[in-house]
């Protein structure tokens, strides 16, 4: 592994949003959980380089910066898909047959929960009820939830072939 | 037509209300009166009279949550601060989103008013990550304030100024418990603190600090504005005011409508949600989240008020009830619930650490195929353990064994036809009860 310089392992954009952070924090850690998400936001995930790099910044240990990084389920460190697939498995959607859902979309893409196309293009994984019990069952693809999921809508979110799951996230 | 304060800007196709629309329905009229015509001793005063009660979850009385908030010189050097908690994530809950989303301007009203009542400084809206539309309105939202005045220096003219911050959270529902909320806005791991010390006296950075629901929060300048006998005027029974109800599961029209305290079961599951979807019947229900034990058809008439709701051995909870019916499977809906509390728990404390996962195989067992006779007592001797309040450093492992407790008591004979039939019967249909 090339040896980091590990200030600049960070861009002056990374670092411009992160003393955005720091401006109104009592200290520099304190922003630690922003600093990862702005991290995460431009490179999809957070590498050992970059945790390092972001632990200097913020004063305190990787170790640290790194218990806190793998406490919370969507700071990714591991690189993650170009879409990740966040399926709701909670009590509503189970009752609306999520799990055949899930089922479908992994059969589709042939990976598992947890795991990305050897593609790069999709990671799939379980998450927390999405407070749109009302609609399940349901599924987020970036800042796009889709919503009364069923087999046929599946099948045409996830249309193998051409340029599969293109409408994924993205507005119909 | 009842009064809904809450809902009162949202309509049905639920398009954002921004600062001109929010002031032209009376919007920020509350925040003037509180800032400009009363003592922060008269807003904490109103609230408590209001018998307003926190809608996050343990219907705290709001009032006297505040009066614990050490006020002028008490209180000592440095910042106070008030959180809304906006994390949103108890299993079948979605209220906190439709107000955050459709009305943005409600929930910064209502915490610039619960800010000057107990004379915070800063403020933070804790976010679940998932929920950019509400982020973006959010954000939208105070920048308009501060322009408009009604956040920053010399708010509305006075010498009281407020500053407001969103924090875009990273998951994990643990962080919706109020002391491992605050240590994740501090930039840490989620775990929950040890109380007391309570947040109100030393809370974040060591500061008195007030957490409070979205829903709860949306209430406040309502209440100033109204008046205490107002705001009680609106329930129908024992508790004050309105609040959201959901309903999700299979029912014809599954959703979240602003109802009054006090309104029953059936009205809210058959006249709003409209029945159950054709060829399902009602089993059970959870009337507020996941962590809230079932109640059956025998409590269909009882009016959702806290101490109620209660006594019939549940909570109200969040409001938003999951109906179980009969083509779903009572063990696999518990397993569900058991097993999103394992994946959930910070690991801190052994009994949820590790028990959860337990119940959550002894469960698995029993939904395969494989459980044995004597895995009821087991069940019932972790029910007992782990959902004992004392036992754990915080109330999701509690909380995590209310449905499996209930259901244990009210469905016992579906656990007994796994265990002795080998399979679960709603795998075929002609089984189902
Ligand atoms: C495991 C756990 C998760 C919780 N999640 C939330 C949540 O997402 N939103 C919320 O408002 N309260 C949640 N609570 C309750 C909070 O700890 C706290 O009681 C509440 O925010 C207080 O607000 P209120 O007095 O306005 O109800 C949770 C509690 C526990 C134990
Ligand atoms: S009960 Fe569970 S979530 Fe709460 S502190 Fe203990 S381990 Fe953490
Ligand atoms: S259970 Fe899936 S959105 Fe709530």
């Amino acid at each position: 592994m090339k040896q980091a310089n590990l200030i600049s392992a960070l861009s002056d954009r990374e670092l411009a949003d992160i003393d955005k952070e720091i401006a109104h924090a009592p200290y520099r850690c304190a922003v630690a959980i922003d600093a990862l998400k702005i991290v995460q936001q431009y490179r999809g995930w957070v590498s050992d380089e970059s945790l390092r790099a972001l632990a200097n910044y913020l004063e305190m240990s990787a170790e640290e910066l790194e218990g806190i990084a793998t406490f919370y389920n969507l700071i990714f460190r591991k690189p993650v898909g170009e879409k990740v697939i966040l399926v709701c498995d909670s009590v509503s959607c189970w009752i609306k047959d999520s799990d055949k859902i899930t089922r479908q979309i992994a059969e589709k893409l042939g990976i598992g929960l947890g795991e990305t196309t050897p593609d790069g293009q999709y990671t799939l994984l379980p998450v927390t009820c999405l407070g749109a019990c009302d609609c399940a069952p349901v599924l987020m693809v970036g800042e796009k939830l889709h919503k009364n999921l069923d087999g046929d809508k599946i099948d045409k979110l996830f249309s193998a072939g051409d340029s599969a799951v293109v409408k994924l996230g993205e507005e119909p | 037509m009842t009064d809904r304060p809450l809902t009162r800007n949202i309509g049905p196709d639920r398009t954002p209300t921004d600062l001109a629309a929010y002031e032209l329905n009376g919007g920020y009229r509350g925040l003037r009166k509180a800032i400009t015509a009363m003592s922060p001793a008269d807003c904490l005063e109103m609230v408590k009279e209001s018998n307003l009660r926190g809608r996050g979850g343990a219907g705290f009385p709001t009032g006297l949550k505040w009066s614990f908030v050490p006020m002028g010189e008490k209180a000592g050097p440095g910042h106070k601060y008030l959180i809304a908690n906006a994390d949103e994530m108890e299993p079948g809950t979605f209220k906190d989103r439709l107000l955050m989303e459709c009305d943005p301007h409600q929930l910064i009203e209502g915490m610039i008013v619960a800010a000057y009542t107990i004379q915070a400084d800063v403020a933070y809206i804790f976010l679940r990550a998932e929920y950019f539309d509400a982020e973006r309105q959010l954000r939208a939202a105070i920048a308009a304030c501060y322009e408009k005045g009604y956040l920053g220096d010399n708010i509305l003219g006075t010498d009281y100024r407020l500053d407001m911050y969103v924090h875009s959270s990273a998951g994990r529902y643990i962080c919706g418990e109020e002391t491992a909320l605050i240590n994740s806005l501090e930039g840490k791991r989620a775990n929950p603190r040890a109380k007391p010390p309570f947040p109100q006296v030393s809370g974040l950075w060591g500061r008195p600090t007030i957490v409070n629901n979205v829903e709860t929060l949306c209430n406040i300048h309502h209440i100033i504005e109204r008046g205490a006998d107002w705001f009680q005027s609106l329930g129908k029974g024992e508790d004050s005011g309105t609040k959201l109800f959901g309903v999700s599961g299979r029912v014809k029209n599954p959703g979240c409508w602003e109802l009054p305290m006090g309104t029953p079961v059936r009205e809210i599951l058959e006249v709003h949600a409209g029945g159950m979807e054709d060829g399902y019947k009602l089993r059970g229900f959870l009337p507020g989240g996941g962590s809230t034990d079932f109640l059956t058809e025998a409590h269909l008439d009882l009016p959702m008020d806290y101490d109620v709701i209660g006594k019939a051995g549940s909570r109200m909870g969040t409001g938003t009830m999951i109906i179980l019916d009969d083509h779903t499977c009572p063990v696999g809906m518990v397993k569900n619930l058991v097993e999103f509390f394992a994946r959930e728990s910070c690991g801190f404390c052994t009994p949820c650490r590790d028990g959860l996962p337990w119940s959550a195989q002894v469960l698995d067992d029993i939904e395969s195929g494989n459980g044995l006779p004597e895995d009821m007592a087991t069940l019932q001797k972790q029910a007992r353990f782990i959902g004992a309040i004392g036992n754990t450093h915080c109330a999701l492992a509690p909380g995590a064994m209310e449905p499996l407790n209930s259901a244990m008591k009210y469905f016992r004979e579906d656990f007994e036809r796994h265990i002795e039939g080998k399979h679960c019967p709603y795998r075929e249909p002609e089984n189902r009860p």
